[in-house]
């Protein structure tokens, strides 16, 4: 806006400018608002109604035909169950035990909270679903484990998320703690160890192909002398998945150890002398000093993590294309397999269960690890 | 330093001075910090070489170092940057994501800015209302074939009607911290289950395979992460010269152009370049929303895989050239990134 000398312009002018200042609040607001709404919110609740419906190609455009839950019926329990949640095995007694361990443990933590602390309604009912969401999934992950099973898509991007994850965040905090100590060089490690998040996943994906070549690759001659050139990464369902977690881990481990290695050089200082006066050791050092001070940051990155690699889709579907057969598909990579063949209805129907499990997957996680470990901060 | 000499057991286990390792700490830390570096290393190396590599250098093996074990060439180089017009979808790729990135931190940081210094009230009527109202919408086009633009209108105007009615009859409220997390939250949702919707609403805008569907999609889609590490920037900066100026008879947009942006420089260069690196790389979204004019690299990249078999060297081609601009870029902004990080981490 350019200024004017005229006086009624300037008086204009200024109750127009009063206005704006008066409503800023909303008028800074709005766009973020308005951006979410139609890129968020808007698509969101067509998903939920293409979810609950029949897409069908018809002469001149399309048809859409209500059918209520039938996709998600087919996917849970129908002709596409292998697909999604997998073919179960019959459940011998490792996975009995294993589950009867998880139960007891989520029922020790539901029973702690009822008796020790003073429970709410919102913080039982919270409770009391992530308790039987985590009891859902464990189950779904141990059936297709269980002999004569064949794991789906959503048992995947568990793997994915959970196993990538806790790999992720392990090797990130040893390097975060190695780059720590009193070394020369710290800023050239610093530098060279991000570089990886900054490499396009797709890239990455082509770029171990390339390196796991049995015959091409610069491990030729390694695999060679072990006498395996003949075998392939590609054609077993756990190599191939070793293969995507190889290329996940070497992408986001750089993140986790960016911020942890900031996070460890904003710890005191003089705390660490002083336990180092004492003659404490590198163990109780990270026990008592280190770790509680880096505790909220690490569980705020794992947070990220977690909501980052329930998307994942790049490296399986370049590096394996989800094979062999679905071996490395993702949900994501099956949502889009599923609207390549014009599967809309079904499309939706898995974006929708793959949007519920991450939600209340972070959801908890915020709640229960995040928070406690910040108040534990302050 | 004490008199006593010290055995060479404890020479090498313990450290000489207390910022300090011991000999024996301090190899191993070395050594596996090396071995890190391999990790990292090698696979940036091997496609880098293979760059400079011809079909036949590739297919005979594996040669590792240029003018040793093979001659390197740039034909690929020729092929890929100059006879097949690569630049095209590099520069879709550069002005998507410098364009989305520019977008999602102007709106981001103005309503994180907002959301820290001013109080809001929203009644919790009105949101329910408005979005009872889409979803009508939405059933209405979508099922009884209403014109989209009859259904807005009538829409918009019911939703006046009833905001009327239901002024001040109700008191619930959503305040700052709910817009601040369904702001942020927006983020878990995976992007999969909203694209095609924004598919279809692109195909009606005649906008699909523009640049401007993927600017505006981008800026959605990193929007969250913005408004999430700004607002920590904001509310870390003392009132104290804002209120001055604000005394002094400027606006809260000067204020905020003139004084709050510039005291969180620091923070928004993290922020921007953390956007515009996920936007770079960003695949699933390109992958529905372009396929030829406004294609960008990483589609352009996974698309190498050509019924010949995937071609490593064109390919490395266009992996190194994609990843060199952002490992300068942030190379040299490193300790901005970290720091950002890290206070979103922090207060989160």
């Amino acid at each position: 806006m350019t200024a004017t000398d005229t006086m009624p312009d300037a008086a204009d002018r200024r109750s127009w400018a009063e206005w704006l200042d008066g409503h800023s609040g909303r008028i800074m607001v709005l766009p973020a608002v308005i951006v979410l709404l139609c890129f968020a919110i808007f698509p969101l609740i067509i998903s939920a109604y293409l979810a609950l419906s029949r897409f069908a190609l018809a002469p001149g455009g399309f048809t859409l035909k209500f059918i209520g839950l039938l996709n998600f019926r087919k996917l849970l329990v129908g002709s596409q169950q292998y697909h999604l949640l997998g073919k179960f095995g019959t459940f011998g007694f490792v996975q009995f035990a294993l589950l009867a361990l998880i139960a007891a443990g989520l029922f020790f933590l539901l029973a702690r909270y009822l008796l020790r602390g003073r429970p709410t309604v919102v913080g039982t009912v919270g409770r009391l679903l992530a308790t039987a969401m985590a009891m859902g999934l464990a189950v779904l992950a141990l059936a297709p484990m269980a002999p004569g099973g064949v794991p789906g898509t959503v048992v995947n991007t568990l793997l994915y998320v959970f196993v990538g994850v806790s790999v992720q965040f392990a090797l990130g905090l040893g390097l975060a703690l190695l780059c720590g100590q009193p070394i020369r060089g710290r800023n050239f490690f610093r530098v060279l160890f991000f570089i990886p998040l900054m490499v396009t996943p797709v890239g990455i994906a082509y770029t171990f192909r390339m390196l796991a070549d049995m015959q091409k690759g610069p491990f030729a001659p390694l695999v060679r002398a072990f006498g395996i050139s003949e075998w392939s990464w590609a054609t077993e369902a756990w190599s191939a998945r070793l293969m995507v977690l190889v290329g996940d881990t070497w992408q986001w481990t750089p993140f986790m150890f960016i911020v942890l290695l900031a996070a460890i050089e904003n710890q005191p200082r003089d705390q660490v002398e002083a336990a180092r006066l004492d003659g404490a050791n590198g163990f109780q050092i990270f026990r008592d000093i280190t770790w509680p001070a880096i505790a909220p940051i690490a569980a705020t990155v794992v947070l990220i993590r977690l909501i980052e690699a329930f998307k994942i889709i790049d490296l399986p579907n370049v590096l394996t294309g989800g094979g062999p057969g679905l071996a490395t598909e993702s949900m994501t990579l099956h949502s889009f397999i599923s609207w390549r063949t014009q599967d809309l209805g079904g499309s939706a129907a898995i974006g929708y269960m793959l949007l519920f499990i991450s939600t209340i997957v972070c959801v908890s996680f915020f709640n229960f690890v995040v928070r406690p470990a910040r108040r534990f901060e302050a | 330093m004490s008199a006593e000499p010290r055995s060479l057991a404890r020479r090498l286990f313990e450290p000489a001075s207390i910022d300090s390792q011991a000999p024996v700490a301090r190899v191993v830390t070395y050594v596996l910090l090396f071995l890190w570096t391999l990790v990292v290393v090698i696979p940036l190396y091997w496609v880098f070489i293979t760059s400079f590599k011809g079909p036949g250098e590739v297919d005979n093996g594996p040669f590792y170092l240029p003018f040793v074990d093979f001659a390197p060439s740039l034909q690929a180089w020729d092929f890929m940057l100059v006879q097949n017009y690569t630049l095209r979808p590099y520069m879709n790729s550069v002005v998507v994501a410098v364009a989305s990135t520019l977008l999602a931190v102007l709106i981001g940081s103005l309503a994180a800015y907002a959301l820290v210094r001013i109080r809001f009230q929203v009644k919790l009527a009105a949101v329910a209302i408005f979005l009872i109202l889409l979803t009508a919408i939405i059933v209405a086009v979508a099922t009884f074939g209403v014109r989209w633009e009859i259904a807005i209108v009538v829409a918009a105007a019911l939703f006046v009607i009833a905001l009327f009615t239901l002024l001040g009859r109700t008191k619930l409220a959503v305040g700052n911290s709910d817009i601040e997390f369904w702001i942020i939250s927006n983020r878990i949702m995976p992007p999969i289950v909203a694209v095609l919707p924004i598919y279809v609403m692109f195909q009606q805008m005649r906008l699909l395979d523009t640049q401007v569907a993927l600017i505006a999609t981008y800026t959605a889609i990193n929007l969250p992460i913005v408004v999430w590490l700004t607002r920590d920037f904001f509310a870390g900066i003392p009132l104290d010269l804002e209120e001055s100026a604000q005394i002094d008879g400027a606006s809260k947009f000067r204020v905020f152009f003139t004084i709050a942006l510039p005291l969180v420089r620091s923070g928004l260069v993290a922020t921007f370049l953390l956007v515009l690196i996920l936007a770079w790389n960003e695949y699933l979204l390109a992958l529905f929303l372009s396929n030829a004019d406004a294609q960008t690299m990483p589609v352009l990249v996974s698309a190498q895989n050509t019924t010949r078999g995937p071609q490593w060297w064109n390919m490395s081609v266009l992996i190194t050239v994609m990843i060199a601009p952002v490992i300068i870029i942030s190379s040299i902004l490193q300790k901005h990134i970290a720091r950002g990080l890290l206070v979103g981490a922090v207060k989160g």
